[in-house]
Protein backbone atom coordinates (compact mmCIF):
# COMPACT_ATOMS: atom_id res chain seq x y z
CA UNK A 1 0.00 0.00 0.00
CA UNK A 2 1.23 3.69 -0.81
CA UNK A 3 -0.72 6.64 -0.65
CA UNK A 4 0.77 9.63 -2.27
CA UNK A 5 -0.46 13.66 -1.64
CA UNK A 6 1.21 15.58 -4.52
CA UNK A 7 0.77 19.39 -4.94
CA UNK A 8 -2.78 19.45 -3.72
CA UNK A 9 -4.37 22.34 -3.22
CA UNK A 10 -8.70 22.92 -2.65
CA UNK A 11 -10.62 25.88 -2.56
CA UNK A 12 -14.22 26.34 -1.72
CA UNK A 13 -16.83 28.58 -3.17
CA UNK A 14 -16.74 30.04 -6.72
CA UNK A 15 -15.04 33.33 -8.30
CA UNK A 16 -14.98 36.21 -5.54
CA UNK A 17 -16.25 34.20 -3.10
CA UNK A 18 -14.23 31.57 -3.66
CA UNK A 19 -11.18 30.94 -0.46
CA UNK A 20 -8.40 28.78 -1.00
CA UNK A 21 -8.42 25.98 2.12
CA UNK A 22 -5.01 24.04 0.97
CA UNK A 23 -2.55 25.25 -1.09
CA UNK A 24 0.18 22.74 -1.83
CA UNK A 25 -0.18 19.69 0.15
CA UNK A 26 2.36 16.89 0.09
CA UNK A 27 2.38 13.79 1.99
CA UNK A 28 2.98 10.01 1.75
CA UNK A 29 2.12 7.21 3.78
CA UNK A 30 3.44 3.78 3.78
CA UNK A 31 2.07 0.44 4.51
CA UNK A 32 2.29 -0.21 7.99
CA UNK A 33 3.25 3.42 9.03
CA UNK A 34 1.24 5.35 11.53
CA UNK A 35 0.99 9.30 10.31
CA UNK A 36 -0.63 12.21 11.90
CA UNK A 37 -1.65 15.21 11.08
CA UNK A 38 -1.79 18.36 13.59
CA UNK A 39 -3.01 21.68 13.01
CA UNK A 40 -5.03 23.85 14.98
CA UNK A 41 -9.38 24.33 13.55
CA UNK A 42 -9.16 26.05 10.10
CA UNK A 43 -6.28 24.62 9.08
CA UNK A 44 -8.07 22.49 6.70
CA UNK A 45 -6.36 18.90 8.21
CA UNK A 46 -9.89 17.34 7.95
CA UNK A 47 -10.49 18.67 4.48
CA UNK A 48 -7.14 16.55 3.63
CA UNK A 49 -8.66 13.42 5.21
CA UNK A 50 -11.66 14.21 2.96
CA UNK A 51 -9.78 14.48 0.16
CA UNK A 52 -7.93 11.18 0.82
CA UNK A 53 -11.52 9.12 1.51
CA UNK A 54 -12.62 10.89 -1.99
CA UNK A 55 -15.15 12.61 -0.55
CA UNK A 56 -13.83 16.20 -1.88
CA UNK A 57 -12.05 16.68 -5.12
CA UNK A 58 -8.67 18.49 -5.27
CA UNK A 59 -8.33 22.12 -6.79
CA UNK A 60 -5.32 20.97 -8.30
CA UNK A 61 -2.76 18.26 -7.50
CA UNK A 62 -2.87 14.67 -7.26
CA UNK A 63 -3.95 12.21 -4.85
CA UNK A 64 -2.75 8.37 -5.82
CA UNK A 65 -3.53 4.76 -3.77
CA UNK A 66 -1.05 2.14 -5.09
CA UNK A 67 -0.93 4.47 -8.40
CA UNK A 68 -3.90 4.72 -8.97
CA UNK A 69 -5.51 7.82 -8.81
CA UNK A 70 -8.29 8.43 -6.10
CA UNK A 71 -11.63 9.64 -8.09
CA UNK A 72 -14.44 8.93 -5.34
CA UNK A 73 -14.74 7.10 -1.61
CA UNK A 74 -14.22 3.65 -1.78
CA UNK A 75 -13.80 0.88 0.31
CA UNK A 76 -9.84 0.92 0.58
CA UNK A 77 -10.12 4.04 2.89
CA UNK A 78 -11.76 3.12 5.69
CA UNK A 79 -12.81 6.21 7.51
CA UNK A 80 -13.94 6.93 11.58
CA UNK A 81 -15.65 9.58 12.23
CA UNK A 82 -15.48 12.23 15.35
CA UNK A 83 -19.21 11.06 16.00
CA UNK A 84 -22.66 10.37 15.39
CA UNK A 85 -21.02 7.66 12.81
CA UNK A 86 -23.20 4.88 13.87
CA UNK A 87 -26.30 3.40 12.83
CA UNK A 88 -28.84 4.02 15.86
CA UNK A 89 -31.01 1.34 14.47
CA UNK A 90 -28.60 -1.38 13.92
CA UNK A 91 -27.28 -3.24 17.21
CA UNK A 92 -23.29 -3.03 17.45
CA UNK A 93 -22.58 -6.25 15.77
CA UNK A 94 -25.17 -5.04 12.94
CA UNK A 95 -23.42 -1.82 12.73
CA UNK A 96 -19.98 -3.75 13.06
CA UNK A 97 -20.93 -5.79 10.07
CA UNK A 98 -22.77 -3.15 8.01
CA UNK A 99 -19.77 -2.27 5.77
CA UNK A 100 -19.35 -6.63 5.08
CA UNK A 101 -22.75 -6.80 3.97
CA UNK A 102 -22.35 -3.66 1.78
CA UNK A 103 -19.52 -5.66 -0.21
CA UNK A 104 -21.60 -8.55 -0.19
CA UNK A 105 -19.77 -10.99 2.22
CA UNK A 106 -21.16 -14.55 2.83
CA UNK A 107 -23.34 -15.02 5.55
CA UNK A 108 -20.19 -16.86 7.50
CA UNK A 109 -17.49 -14.70 6.88
CA UNK A 110 -19.94 -12.22 8.14
CA UNK A 111 -20.48 -13.57 11.07
CA UNK A 112 -16.87 -14.64 11.88
CA UNK A 113 -15.26 -11.38 11.73
CA UNK A 114 -18.04 -9.67 13.36
CA UNK A 115 -17.26 -11.79 16.47
CA UNK A 116 -13.75 -11.43 15.60
CA UNK A 117 -13.44 -7.40 15.27
CA UNK A 118 -15.80 -6.59 18.50
CA UNK A 119 -13.92 -9.09 20.41
CA UNK A 120 -10.60 -6.76 18.77
CA UNK A 121 -12.26 -4.24 20.71
CA UNK A 122 -13.03 -5.48 23.28
CA UNK A 123 -16.75 -5.30 23.39
CA UNK A 124 -18.00 -8.83 22.38
CA UNK A 125 -20.18 -8.73 24.92
CA UNK A 126 -22.27 -5.88 23.95
CA UNK A 127 -22.64 -7.25 20.22
CA UNK A 128 -26.63 -6.72 20.60
CA UNK A 129 -26.34 -3.49 22.22
CA UNK A 130 -28.09 -0.14 20.36
CA UNK A 131 -25.43 2.78 19.94
CA UNK A 132 -27.35 4.95 22.20
CA UNK A 133 -26.87 2.20 25.16
CA UNK A 134 -23.19 2.45 24.47
CA UNK A 135 -20.96 5.24 25.98
CA UNK A 136 -18.82 7.67 23.94
CA UNK A 137 -15.89 5.60 23.92
CA UNK A 138 -17.75 2.59 23.52
CA UNK A 139 -19.30 3.99 20.68
CA UNK A 140 -16.01 4.79 19.07
CA UNK A 141 -14.75 1.36 19.84
CA UNK A 142 -17.59 -0.14 17.40
CA UNK A 143 -16.87 2.56 14.46
CA UNK A 144 -13.03 1.25 14.88
CA UNK A 145 -14.16 -1.90 14.35
CA UNK A 146 -17.07 -1.43 11.81
CA UNK A 147 -14.28 0.13 9.98
CA UNK A 148 -11.62 -2.03 10.25
CA UNK A 149 -13.50 -5.17 8.93
CA UNK A 150 -14.74 -3.52 5.72
CA UNK A 151 -11.31 -4.55 5.75
CA UNK A 152 -9.45 -1.06 4.10
CA UNK A 153 -5.68 -0.51 3.44
CA UNK A 154 -5.48 2.86 4.97
CA UNK A 155 -7.52 3.88 7.95
CA UNK A 156 -8.51 7.54 8.13
CA UNK A 157 -8.87 8.67 11.69
CA UNK A 158 -10.76 11.96 11.80
CA UNK A 159 -10.48 13.31 15.72
CA UNK A 160 -11.65 10.01 16.36
CA UNK A 161 -11.26 10.94 19.87
CA UNK A 162 -12.04 14.88 20.19
CA UNK A 163 -15.53 14.28 21.76
CA UNK A 164 -14.58 12.22 25.01
CA UNK A 165 -13.55 12.74 28.16
CA UNK A 166 -9.96 13.34 29.09
CA UNK A 167 -10.11 10.07 30.84
CA UNK A 168 -11.29 7.71 28.35
CA UNK A 169 -9.79 9.80 25.66
CA UNK A 170 -6.11 8.52 27.43
CA UNK A 171 -7.49 4.84 27.42
CA UNK A 172 -8.59 4.96 23.88
CA UNK A 173 -5.21 6.53 22.81
CA UNK A 174 -3.69 3.40 24.70
CA UNK A 175 -6.31 0.82 22.81
CA UNK A 176 -6.10 2.36 19.18
CA UNK A 177 -1.84 2.13 19.43
CA UNK A 178 -1.71 -1.74 20.75
CA UNK A 179 -4.31 -2.27 17.79
CA UNK A 180 -1.84 -0.33 15.19
CA UNK A 181 0.98 -2.73 17.06
CA UNK A 182 -0.59 -5.80 16.97
CA UNK A 183 -2.96 -5.81 13.66
CA UNK A 184 -0.47 -3.77 11.64
CA UNK A 185 -2.73 -1.38 9.84
CA UNK A 186 -2.14 1.92 8.12
CA UNK A 187 -3.51 4.65 9.78
CA UNK A 188 -3.48 8.23 9.03
CA UNK A 189 -4.79 10.40 12.44
CA UNK A 190 -6.44 14.12 12.38
CA UNK A 191 -6.07 15.94 15.74
CA UNK A 192 -5.45 19.21 17.18
CA UNK A 193 -3.96 17.33 20.46
CA UNK A 194 -0.41 17.39 19.87
CA UNK A 195 -0.02 14.67 22.74
CA UNK A 196 -2.11 11.93 20.94
CA UNK A 197 -0.05 12.20 17.86
CA UNK A 198 3.25 12.43 19.17
CA UNK A 199 2.00 8.85 21.84
CA UNK A 200 1.44 7.32 18.76
CA UNK A 201 2.56 7.92 14.95
CA UNK A 202 6.14 7.94 14.07
CA UNK A 203 5.72 10.40 11.65
CA UNK A 204 3.51 14.06 12.14
CA UNK A 205 2.68 16.71 10.20
CA UNK A 206 2.16 20.16 11.33
CA UNK A 207 -0.35 22.55 9.63
CA UNK A 208 -0.73 25.84 9.77
CA UNK A 209 -4.22 27.70 8.88
CA UNK A 210 -4.80 30.37 6.44
CA UNK A 211 -4.71 28.82 3.70
CA UNK A 212 -3.66 25.37 5.21
CA UNK A 213 -0.50 24.08 4.71
CA UNK A 214 2.34 21.85 5.87
CA UNK A 215 5.00 23.85 7.65
CA UNK A 216 6.92 21.14 9.50
CA UNK A 217 7.13 16.86 9.67
CA UNK A 218 8.90 15.06 12.41
CA UNK A 219 9.99 11.99 13.05
CA UNK A 220 9.13 10.68 16.54
CA UNK A 221 11.13 7.76 17.20
CA UNK A 222 9.96 7.36 20.50
CA UNK A 223 10.17 4.17 22.97
CA UNK A 224 6.48 3.40 23.01
CA UNK A 225 6.01 -0.06 25.24
CA UNK A 226 4.96 2.33 27.91
CA UNK A 227 2.67 5.34 26.84
CA UNK A 228 1.37 6.13 30.15
CA UNK A 229 4.97 6.26 31.41
CA UNK A 230 5.77 8.35 28.15
CA UNK A 231 3.72 10.85 28.53
CA UNK A 232 5.56 12.01 31.53
CA UNK A 233 9.30 11.46 30.01
CA UNK A 234 11.31 14.82 29.18
CA UNK A 235 12.14 13.69 25.74
CA UNK A 236 8.72 13.47 25.01
CA UNK A 237 7.84 16.59 27.17
CA UNK A 238 10.58 18.60 25.09
CA UNK A 239 9.50 17.39 21.90
CA UNK A 240 6.10 18.50 22.16
CA UNK A 241 6.52 21.87 23.91
CA UNK A 242 8.48 22.70 21.09
CA UNK A 243 5.93 21.37 18.50
CA UNK A 244 3.41 23.33 20.40
CA UNK A 245 5.93 26.65 20.57
CA UNK A 246 5.94 26.14 16.37
CA UNK A 247 1.81 25.52 16.88
CA UNK A 248 1.44 28.94 19.01
CA UNK A 249 3.58 30.91 16.98
CA UNK A 250 1.48 30.03 13.86
CA UNK A 251 -2.16 31.20 15.45
CA UNK A 252 -0.76 33.92 17.02
CA UNK A 253 0.79 35.59 14.12
CA UNK A 254 -1.55 37.97 13.80
CA UNK A 255 -2.43 38.65 17.25
CA UNK A 256 1.58 39.08 18.08
CA UNK A 257 1.90 41.41 15.07
CA UNK A 258 -0.63 43.38 16.18
CA UNK A 259 0.60 43.51 19.63
CA UNK A 260 4.13 44.28 18.30
CA UNK A 261 2.74 47.15 16.40
CA UNK A 262 0.75 48.45 19.07
CA UNK A 263 4.28 48.28 21.15
CA UNK A 264 5.91 50.38 18.64
CA UNK A 265 3.53 52.97 19.18
CA UNK A 266 3.50 53.34 22.36
CA UNK A 267 6.97 53.09 22.60
CA UNK A 268 7.65 55.88 19.98
CA UNK A 269 5.00 58.69 22.06
CA UNK A 270 6.43 57.98 25.14
CA UNK A 271 9.82 58.78 23.74
CA UNK A 272 8.74 61.97 21.77
CA UNK B 1 -48.17 7.72 45.90
CA UNK B 2 -48.30 11.68 46.06
CA UNK B 3 -51.28 12.80 43.90
CA UNK B 4 -49.38 14.12 41.15
CA UNK B 5 -47.53 10.99 40.49
CA UNK B 6 -51.07 9.05 40.60
CA UNK B 7 -52.55 11.98 38.23
CA UNK B 8 -49.76 11.24 35.93
CA UNK B 9 -50.53 8.31 34.08
CA UNK B 10 -50.42 8.20 30.42
CA UNK B 11 -54.54 6.93 30.22
CA UNK B 12 -56.03 9.15 33.31
CA UNK B 13 -55.78 12.78 32.39
CA UNK B 14 -57.28 12.34 29.27
CA UNK B 15 -60.11 10.12 30.16
CA UNK B 16 -60.99 12.65 32.79
CA UNK B 17 -61.13 15.59 30.01
CA UNK B 18 -63.08 13.53 27.95
CA UNK B 19 -65.48 12.48 30.71
CA UNK B 20 -65.77 16.43 32.23
CA UNK B 21 -67.04 17.20 28.67
CA UNK B 22 -69.46 14.39 27.92
CA UNK B 23 -70.97 15.70 31.59
CA UNK B 24 -70.99 19.20 30.92
CA UNK B 25 -72.63 18.23 27.66
CA UNK B 26 -75.48 16.23 29.60
CA UNK B 27 -75.48 18.87 32.19
CA UNK B 28 -76.30 21.63 29.44
CA UNK B 29 -78.66 19.33 27.83
CA UNK B 30 -80.38 17.93 30.43
CA UNK B 31 -81.12 21.87 31.90
CA UNK B 32 -83.07 22.18 28.45
CA UNK B 33 -81.45 25.71 28.34
CA UNK B 34 -80.91 25.11 24.48
CA UNK B 35 -83.69 23.22 22.43
CA UNK B 36 -83.23 19.61 22.59
CA UNK B 37 -83.94 19.95 18.78
CA UNK B 38 -80.67 21.82 18.25
CA UNK B 39 -78.49 19.74 21.08
CA UNK B 40 -79.64 15.98 21.91
CA UNK B 41 -78.41 14.48 25.09
CA UNK B 42 -76.08 12.13 25.08
CA UNK B 43 -78.26 9.57 25.45
CA UNK B 44 -80.48 10.34 22.71
CA UNK B 45 -77.36 10.63 20.45
CA UNK B 46 -76.32 6.70 21.68
CA UNK B 47 -79.85 6.07 20.74
CA UNK B 48 -79.64 7.36 17.03
CA UNK B 49 -76.44 5.09 17.25
CA UNK B 50 -77.87 2.30 18.17
CA UNK B 51 -80.58 2.48 15.67
CA UNK B 52 -78.12 3.47 12.81
CA UNK B 53 -75.68 0.17 13.89
CA UNK B 54 -78.50 -2.02 14.21
CA UNK B 55 -80.18 -0.67 10.41
CA UNK B 56 -76.78 -1.70 9.09
CA UNK B 57 -76.33 1.66 7.76
CA UNK B 58 -73.95 2.93 10.29
CA UNK B 59 -71.08 0.00 9.50
CA UNK B 60 -71.66 0.28 5.88
CA UNK B 61 -70.92 4.18 5.69
CA UNK B 62 -68.15 3.68 7.96
CA UNK B 63 -66.77 1.34 4.96
CA UNK B 64 -67.56 3.44 2.23
CA UNK B 65 -65.27 6.19 3.73
CA UNK B 66 -62.79 4.17 5.32
CA UNK B 67 -62.94 2.30 1.71
CA UNK B 68 -62.20 5.97 -0.03
CA UNK B 69 -59.56 7.03 2.46
CA UNK B 70 -57.62 3.77 2.34
CA UNK B 71 -57.45 3.96 -1.46
CA UNK B 72 -56.71 7.79 -2.18
CA UNK B 73 -54.27 7.72 0.83
CA UNK B 74 -52.40 4.20 -0.08
CA UNK B 75 -51.89 6.02 -3.56
CA UNK B 76 -50.54 8.86 -1.67
CA UNK B 77 -48.07 6.95 0.25
CA UNK B 78 -46.68 5.08 -2.64
CA UNK B 79 -45.80 8.10 -4.99
CA UNK B 80 -44.92 10.66 -2.44
CA UNK B 81 -41.92 8.12 -0.56
CA UNK B 82 -39.73 7.39 -3.98
CA UNK B 83 -40.91 10.88 -4.80
CA UNK B 84 -40.13 12.32 -1.38
CA UNK B 85 -36.55 10.61 -1.53
CA UNK B 86 -35.44 11.70 -5.04
CA UNK B 87 -36.14 15.56 -4.29
CA UNK B 88 -33.97 14.96 -0.54
CA UNK B 89 -31.02 13.26 -2.11
CA UNK B 90 -30.77 14.73 -5.91
CA UNK B 91 -30.31 18.49 -5.80
CA UNK B 92 -31.62 18.94 -9.15
CA UNK B 93 -34.76 16.69 -8.71
CA UNK B 94 -35.38 18.82 -5.45
CA UNK B 95 -34.80 22.32 -8.03
CA UNK B 96 -37.19 21.10 -10.81
CA UNK B 97 -40.29 20.11 -8.00
CA UNK B 98 -39.84 22.22 -5.40
CA UNK B 99 -41.04 25.59 -6.47
CA UNK B 100 -44.44 23.77 -8.28
CA UNK B 101 -44.85 21.04 -5.24
CA UNK B 102 -44.75 24.57 -2.99
CA UNK B 103 -47.58 26.39 -5.34
CA UNK B 104 -50.13 23.42 -6.03
CA UNK B 105 -49.79 22.95 -1.73
CA UNK B 106 -51.40 26.32 -1.32
CA UNK B 107 -54.45 24.76 -3.82
CA UNK B 108 -57.18 24.16 -1.29
CA UNK B 109 -57.72 20.65 -2.23
CA UNK B 110 -61.20 20.87 -1.93
CA UNK B 111 -61.54 23.56 -4.73
CA UNK B 112 -60.06 20.89 -7.40
CA UNK B 113 -63.51 18.92 -6.15
CA UNK B 114 -65.33 20.50 -9.46
CA UNK B 115 -63.20 19.88 -11.79
CA UNK B 116 -63.01 16.53 -10.48
CA UNK B 117 -66.58 16.11 -10.87
CA UNK B 118 -66.35 17.02 -14.54
CA UNK B 119 -63.42 15.13 -15.39
CA UNK B 120 -64.30 11.88 -13.35
CA UNK B 121 -67.88 11.67 -12.57
CA UNK B 122 -69.89 11.53 -9.75
CA UNK B 123 -68.10 8.08 -9.17
CA UNK B 124 -65.82 6.66 -6.46
CA UNK B 125 -62.48 7.97 -8.27
CA UNK B 126 -63.07 11.63 -8.09
CA UNK B 127 -63.32 11.02 -4.35
CA UNK B 128 -60.24 8.63 -4.23
CA UNK B 129 -58.29 11.45 -6.14
CA UNK B 130 -59.03 14.13 -4.29
CA UNK B 131 -57.44 12.62 -1.22
CA UNK B 132 -54.32 11.72 -3.21
CA UNK B 133 -53.94 15.36 -4.21
CA UNK B 134 -55.27 17.00 -0.67
CA UNK B 135 -52.21 14.70 0.66
CA UNK B 136 -49.53 13.58 -1.51
CA UNK B 137 -47.53 17.14 -1.36
CA UNK B 138 -47.59 17.02 2.44
CA UNK B 139 -46.65 13.79 2.45
CA UNK B 140 -43.63 14.67 -0.49
CA UNK B 141 -41.99 17.51 1.41
CA UNK B 142 -41.97 16.37 4.98
CA UNK B 143 -40.55 13.09 3.34
CA UNK B 144 -38.04 15.46 1.25
CA UNK B 145 -37.39 17.33 4.75
CA UNK B 146 -36.44 13.87 6.52
CA UNK B 147 -34.09 12.79 3.92
CA UNK B 148 -32.68 16.37 3.99
CA UNK B 149 -31.47 15.77 6.89
CA UNK B 150 -29.74 12.39 7.14
CA UNK B 151 -26.57 12.99 9.38
CA UNK B 152 -23.60 13.51 6.84
CA UNK B 153 -21.58 11.09 8.43
CA UNK B 154 -23.77 8.66 8.26
CA UNK B 155 -23.75 8.70 4.45
CA UNK B 156 -20.16 9.05 4.08
CA UNK B 157 -19.34 6.39 6.46
CA UNK B 158 -21.70 3.85 3.80
CA UNK B 159 -19.58 5.55 1.21
CA UNK B 160 -16.03 4.91 2.19
CA UNK B 161 -17.23 1.09 3.10
CA UNK B 162 -18.02 0.50 -0.59
CA UNK B 163 -21.89 1.83 -1.05
CA UNK B 164 -22.99 2.67 -3.90
CA UNK B 165 -26.12 4.69 -4.86
CA UNK B 166 -28.92 2.69 -4.51
CA UNK B 167 -27.73 0.74 -1.29
CA UNK B 168 -27.33 4.34 0.31
CA UNK B 169 -30.66 4.56 -0.28
CA UNK B 170 -32.08 1.29 1.07
CA UNK B 171 -29.81 0.81 3.75
CA UNK B 172 -28.94 4.61 5.32
CA UNK B 173 -31.85 6.60 4.08
CA UNK B 174 -35.06 4.91 4.24
CA UNK B 175 -34.25 3.35 7.92
CA UNK B 176 -33.14 7.02 9.02
CA UNK B 177 -36.30 7.92 7.81
CA UNK B 178 -38.67 5.51 8.80
CA UNK B 179 -40.11 7.16 12.12
CA UNK B 180 -40.39 10.78 10.27
CA UNK B 181 -41.83 8.67 7.10
CA UNK B 182 -44.58 7.46 9.64
CA UNK B 183 -45.27 10.38 11.63
CA UNK B 184 -45.54 12.45 8.40
CA UNK B 185 -48.61 9.45 7.33
CA UNK B 186 -49.75 9.75 10.82
CA UNK B 187 -50.18 13.47 10.95
CA UNK B 188 -51.72 14.01 7.17
CA UNK B 189 -53.77 10.98 7.52
CA UNK B 190 -56.28 13.59 9.45
CA UNK B 191 -56.21 15.95 6.43
CA UNK B 192 -57.44 12.54 4.26
CA UNK B 193 -60.06 12.05 6.75
CA UNK B 194 -61.04 15.44 6.35
CA UNK B 195 -61.34 15.57 2.75
CA UNK B 196 -63.23 12.39 2.44
CA UNK B 197 -66.30 13.76 4.41
CA UNK B 198 -65.91 17.02 2.16
CA UNK B 199 -65.95 15.09 -0.96
CA UNK B 200 -68.84 13.37 0.91
CA UNK B 201 -71.01 16.02 1.63
CA UNK B 202 -70.39 17.29 -2.17
CA UNK B 203 -71.59 14.03 -4.06
CA UNK B 204 -72.19 10.50 -2.59
CA UNK B 205 -74.86 7.69 -2.00
CA UNK B 206 -73.38 6.37 1.41
CA UNK B 207 -70.39 7.24 3.98
CA UNK B 208 -70.16 8.90 7.18
CA UNK B 209 -70.24 12.58 5.49
CA UNK B 210 -73.36 11.76 3.55
CA UNK B 211 -75.33 10.48 6.63
CA UNK B 212 -74.53 13.98 8.12
CA UNK B 213 -75.68 15.92 5.05
CA UNK B 214 -79.05 14.40 4.89
CA UNK B 215 -79.16 14.58 8.75
CA UNK B 216 -79.05 18.02 7.79
CA UNK B 217 -81.47 17.94 5.64
CA UNK B 218 -83.79 16.32 8.19
CA UNK B 219 -82.81 18.77 10.89
CA UNK B 220 -81.56 15.26 12.92
CA UNK B 221 -78.79 16.62 15.42
CA UNK B 222 -78.58 13.47 16.73
CA UNK B 223 -77.32 11.68 13.59
CA UNK B 224 -75.24 14.64 13.32
CA UNK B 225 -73.90 14.18 16.13
CA UNK B 226 -73.25 10.27 15.97
CA UNK B 227 -71.40 11.04 12.50
CA UNK B 228 -68.64 13.46 13.89
CA UNK B 229 -68.54 11.46 16.80
CA UNK B 230 -67.95 8.28 14.99
CA UNK B 231 -65.36 10.07 12.40
CA UNK B 232 -63.24 10.89 15.73
CA UNK B 233 -63.20 7.31 16.87
CA UNK B 234 -62.16 5.92 13.32
CA UNK B 235 -59.55 9.00 13.29
CA UNK B 236 -58.18 8.27 16.60
CA UNK B 237 -57.70 4.58 16.07
CA UNK B 238 -56.02 5.35 12.72
CA UNK B 239 -53.54 7.40 14.75
CA UNK B 240 -53.12 4.71 17.15
CA UNK B 241 -52.42 2.03 14.60
CA UNK B 242 -49.42 4.15 13.38
CA UNK B 243 -48.19 5.18 16.80
CA UNK B 244 -48.29 1.17 16.92
CA UNK B 245 -46.55 0.31 13.92
CA UNK B 246 -44.03 2.99 14.81
CA UNK B 247 -43.45 1.33 18.61
CA UNK B 248 -43.05 -2.04 16.86
CA UNK B 249 -40.84 -1.03 13.78
CA UNK B 250 -38.67 1.75 15.14
CA UNK B 251 -38.16 1.12 18.59
CA UNK B 252 -34.84 2.62 18.11
CA UNK B 253 -36.09 6.44 17.46
CA UNK B 254 -38.66 6.58 20.44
Amino acid sequence: MHLSVKGVSKSFGKGRDSKLVLEDINLEINSGEFVALVGSSGSGKSTVMRLIAGLEQPSSGTIHMDDRPVRGPGPDRGMVFQKYSLYPWLSAADNVAFGMRLQGRNKRDVKERTAYFLEVVGLQDSASRFPRQLSGGMQQRVAIARALAADPKVMLLDEPFGALDLQIRESMQEFLYQLWERSGLTALLITHDLEEALLMAQKVHIMAPGPGRIVRTVAATLDRSNLSALRMERSFLELREDLAGCLRGLDQEPAVLAARSLASTTGSSSSG
Amino acid sequence: MSLRRQLDQPWLLGLVGIFSLLLLWQLVAASRVVDPLFLPSPAEVLAAGAEQAQEGILVNDALASIGRVLGGYALSILVSLPLGIAMGSNRLVCQLLEPLLGLIRYMPAPAFIPLLIIYFGLGELPKVLLIFIGTLFFNTLMIMDAVKFVPRELLESALTMGGRGLQIITKVVAPFIAPQVLDAYRINMAAAWNLVIVAELVAANEGLGKRISLAQRFLRTDEIFVGLIVIGLIGLLIDLGFRLLMRRTCRWAI
